[in-house]
């Protein structure tokens, strides 16, 4: 059940946070007030008047819009077009044609009328993530809503876009709309929030004013107290083991993503690479593992190259890595979970030979790494589709750890992993960092990188803009993530 | 401070790679332009080709000598792909890779030709009626596919089309009431798709073999037991009439070929014109797209996606169903066991030669026409080709655009993916 009698108001007029964690069940409430979902009880109130929504048609002629996490924009059509779509203005009666210039003129004066710059002519697929979200708005605004959902809505964003969103949230408030804002970012929540609503568990666990401490919400999310801080001692770094210089790669559609890139990890000290998503971290890591081609440059561990090898040689050479997407690269969801424990070193002794599996080996290992790394699972037999996201994201780990370690690569190590699960994963890495292993981590969570991290390297559009210390302010980094660095300074430096 | 953004840093450049894709394909030129003036050249007699503008041997013809053309055509191919290696402007790509492709057939026809004539008019109309069926099924590919859902099945709506216009056209003795059931017969391959694909989720490549198979089935079990044991009476459908525009036939070359013919012809042309100028300009063109693209953002702004598919993939059966109408009202008049013979598949490959494009489509169709046609041509005029290297054509150019290298073949995004709300 992923919603348990939850009752909610929202006001004219008011931002409203939801707040809980990834998985208590903050979309699936909205996609029911949205119709995208069936509620099995219960009510909906639109006005003080009962509103049955069938489908996203009902709800958005009940005055309600949304803004998905994942936009719900056509990559390859303009965005007039996507605003459009659905509400298009038509001559010709029964024929329906398009009147695309009063589409246009319709997405220019909305976007006009709020402040919400938009190109209509330009390709979605063009345009960076933070432009298509004000497209999405603007889709909203134009279908004339009073009510307006958004669903996490700054996960894509810098720190600086994020501030200008909440700005347009505060206005469009103003005017008298309605904001529903879903999120798990205590920060955002207490800076623009009216008020609060906490969801746990499908649940309903308490409502809150901006004025509760961080402290105070995390606890109402996760329903017990938790220590926001990564505890760790401080690094002690060693030899290079991780050596990238003048790294080139490319994206699928062949345009560069990762251009020029020189880093090095050390052993025993944490790498973070903070970034907005999709600014080449992702093609960095699958250059480093063999799963994406190198254009030029150079990746060495310790003193051999990786390149040109394969995703298994790079893996028996000494690396660990949990990739970004744990459904698709991470674990076979029908398998077990003592499988999953061993789909890198299946072929080789204790697990199996070239023809055949050791069962019992491979039980053997699955119940001792369910014991360490603390896999809530009723049995290793059980197929890790049936495991929460928290729980699979362990068995990922565990496995990569079992080898001896050298290097160990973690993309979004903790998506869609509950606060419980975060904070031992986060363990877990500060663990291998103080045995000596070479540690980098990606994540477009700047805290966690914060967190993590003994030196961060800031990626924009494919380059490192510089390599910074944990403790520099979050302004700043959140400037380089913008792209924006500081000249002048870097001319005094000099 | 004074800020800057990253732009402002110079710009790094890595080797690019030489050979881009203008290379290859200039590359591929120059290696087809060399087989053409050497081997078509050498092979050529030094005889007269002469290409007639009439339908016989007789009248005005364009001649040139055999040997003397298929290596100056030759030639020409050698400098298409030559520039194109050296690396000309982007706007010049395209033509110069038509060019060299035409002056390699026209080599390739040199050599053919030599000592003998081709009736140009009788080639052209010759290529358009084979054509034909391969625009409408690949019509009815692009009402489907654009919606998102893949249609493998057009061979067997073919089949069905022939049948049922076979069958209802003799018995009613009216080519118009041919022509109505074969749209039903087009349709009802069509509905079992949409029933399949859309409501049960089934996999879309797998029912469309299926219905293929289904269509085969039950067309050749009436055959047998209906239309050959009583041919006159279940299976001597009257032909479509041939109408002749005044006037306007009287052009030249073009006129017998596009105003002294029948009405599918007509309507395939038609019907190309629309569904291009629909699907760009109409509201259910904006939406067919969106569906076929991203299925989820249509539901999200209110269309109805499994409604709209259903829609489609029904309008790919009408189409279709025309589509087979002309293999027992045009081109032969009657029907026979599997008498579409894989025109089904041609179809879906001009569809994807096309790149989903009606424009496309009728492009690719007429170039696998041609191809089907000269094929005929040279088995008639006894060439030491073997015909069946022409009639592999369609398949190799399906195989050459999907690999990419004319241009991006990009599919609908959700083009095969059933629509499940989460």
């Amino acid at each position: 059940m992923a919603n348990d009698h939850i009752d909610i108001t929202v006001e004219p007029g008011e931002v409203h946070a939801l707040l809980g964690e990834n998985g208590a069940g903050k979309s699936t409430l909205m996609n029911q007030l949205y119709g995208l979902l069936q509620p099995d009880e219960g009510e909906i109130l639109v006005d003080g008047e009962k509103k049955v929504f069938r489908s996203p048609r009902d709800a958005i002629a009940a005055g309600i819009g949304m803004v998905h996490q994942h936009f719900m924009l056509v990559p390859v059509f303009t965005v007039a077009e996507n605003i459009a779509l659905g509400a298009e203005e038509v001559r010709g009666g029964p024929l329906g044609f398009l009147d695309r210039r009063r589409n246009r003129r319709d997405v220019l004066e909305t976007s006009k009328k709020y402040g919400l710059p938009v190109d209509p002519d330009a390709l979605i697929e063009n345009l960076p993530v933070g432009a298509q979200q004000r497209v999405e708005i603007v889709k909203a605004l134009t279908r004339d809503v009073d009510l307006l959902i958004l669903d996490e809505p700054t996960a894509v964003l810098t720190p600086q876009e994020t501030d200008e969103l909440l700005a347009v949230m505060r206005s469009l408030a103003e005017s008298g709309k309605s904001i529903v804002f879903i999120t798990h970012k205590l920060r955002e929540v207490k800076a623009i929030a009216d008020r609060i609503t906490v969801i746990r568990r499908g649940r309903t666990v308490g409502t809150a004013t901006p004025d509760t401490s961080e402290d105070e919400l995390a606890a109402l999310m996760v329903g017990r107290d938790v220590s926001l801080e990564v505890a760790k001692g401080p690094a002690e770094p060693g030899r290079e083991v991780l050596k990238i210089s003048g790294l080139i790669v490319e994206d699928d559609r062949g345009v560069r993503a990762v251009d020029a890139v020189d880093l090095t990890v050390r052993a025993g000290e944490v790498l973070g690479i903070a970034g907005v998503q999709g600014n080449g971290q992702t093609e960095l890591v699958e250059a480093i593992m063999g799963l994406r081609p190198v254009r030029a440059g150079t990746i060495e561990l310790e003193d051999d190259s990786l390149i040109g090898r394969s995703t298994k040689q790079v893996l028996r050479s000494g690396v660990g890595y949990v990739p970004e997407d744990r459904s698709l690269d991470g674990v076979v969801k029908d398998f077990s979970v003592a499988e999953n424990l061993v789909l890198d070193m299946y072929d080789r002794e204790p697990y199996g030979s070239a023809f055949r599996l050791n069962p019992k080996a491979i039980a053997v290992n699955a119940a001792e790494r369910v014991e360490q790394f603390d896999i809530r699972v009723s049995s290793p037999q059980s197929a890790v589709g049936t495991l929460s996201g928290g729980n699979q994201q362990k068995v990922v780990v565990a496995r990569e750890m079992s080898r001896p370690l050298r290097l160990f690569i973690a993309s979004q190590p903790t998506r869609g992993v509950d606060v419980g699960s975060i904070e031992f994963i986060h363990k877990q890495i500060i663990h291998e960092r103080d045995n000596g292993t070479a540690v980098l981590v990606v994540s477009s969570e700047l805290d966690e990188v914060v967190g993590l991290a003994d030196r961060i390297a800031v990626m924009y559009r494919g380059r490192v803009l510089a390599v910074v210390s944990p403790d520099t302010p979050r302004e700043e980094i959140g400037l380089l993530m913008a792209g924006i660095t500081g000249t002048q300074e870097a001319e005094d430096d000099q | 401070m004074s800020t800057a953004t990253v732009e402002d840093l110079t710009e790094i450049t890595a080797p690019k790679s030489f050979w881009n894709r203008q290379r290859r394909l200039g590359a591929a030129l120059v290696i087809i332009g060399l087989i053409a003036a050497v081997v078509f050249g050498s092979l050529a007699e030094s005889k007269t080709a002469r290409f007639t503008l009439s339908e016989d041997a007789e009248g005005a013809a364009l001649s040139i000598n055999g040997q003397f053309g298929a290596i100056l055509f030759g030639i020409v191919t050698i400098a298409a792909g030559g520039a194109l290696l050296a690396g000309v402007a982007k706007r010049w790509q395209t033509w110069l890779l038509g060019l060299g492709i035409v002056t390699f057939v026209l080599s390739f026809l040199c050599w053919q030709v030599a000592g003998k004539f081709l009736p140009l008019v009788d080639t052209a109309s010759g290529s358009l009626e084979l054509a034909l069926p391969l625009i409408l099924g690949a019509l009815a590919g692009v009402l489907c596919e654009r919606s998102g859902v893949v249609n493998v099945a057009i061979e067997g709506q073919f089949l069905m089309g022939a049948f049922g216009a076979a069958l209802v056209g003799t018995l009613a003795t009216s080519v118009w009431a041919g022509l109505v059931s074969a749209v039903v017969g087009g349709v009802i391959i069509a509905a079992m798709l949409a029933w399949l694909a859309i409501r049960f989720l089934v996999d879309q490549v797998v029912v469309g073999i299926v219905l293929n198979l289904f269509a085969l089935g039950v067309t050749g079990f009436l055959y047998e037991r209906l239309m050959q044991p009583d041919a006159l009476k279940y299976n001597s459908p009257p032909r479509l009439p041939e109408w002749r525009i005044p006037g306007l036939a009287d052009i030249p070359v073009v006129g017998p070929v596009l105003f002294d013919t029948n009405l599918l012809v007509w309507l395939a042309l038609i019907l190309v014109f629309v569904i291009h100028f629909a699907l760009r300009r109409t509201r259910w063109g904006l939406r067919t797209r969106a569906v076929g693209e991203h299925p989820t953002a249509a539901d999200t702004v209110g269309i109805r996606v499994r409604g709209l598919r259903y829609m489609n993939v029904l309008l790919g059966g009408v189409v279709a169903g025309i589509g087979g109408a002309y293999f027992t009202l045009v081109s032969t008049s009657a029907f026979n066991k599997n008498m579409t013979a894989g025109a089904g598949f041609i179809a879906l490959a001009a569809l994807i030669f096309g790149r989903w494009t009606p424009f496309g489509a009728l492009g690719a169709a007429l170039f696998f026409g041609f191809a089907q046609k000269l094929a005929n041509y040279l088995s008639a005029v006894g060439s030491p080709v073997p015909n069946q290297f022409l009639n592999m054509l369609p398949y190799i150019a399906t195989i050459i655009a999907v690999a990419g290298l004319v241009g991006r073949v990009r599919a609908p995004a959700a083009d095969g993916v059933p629509y499940v709300k989460s």
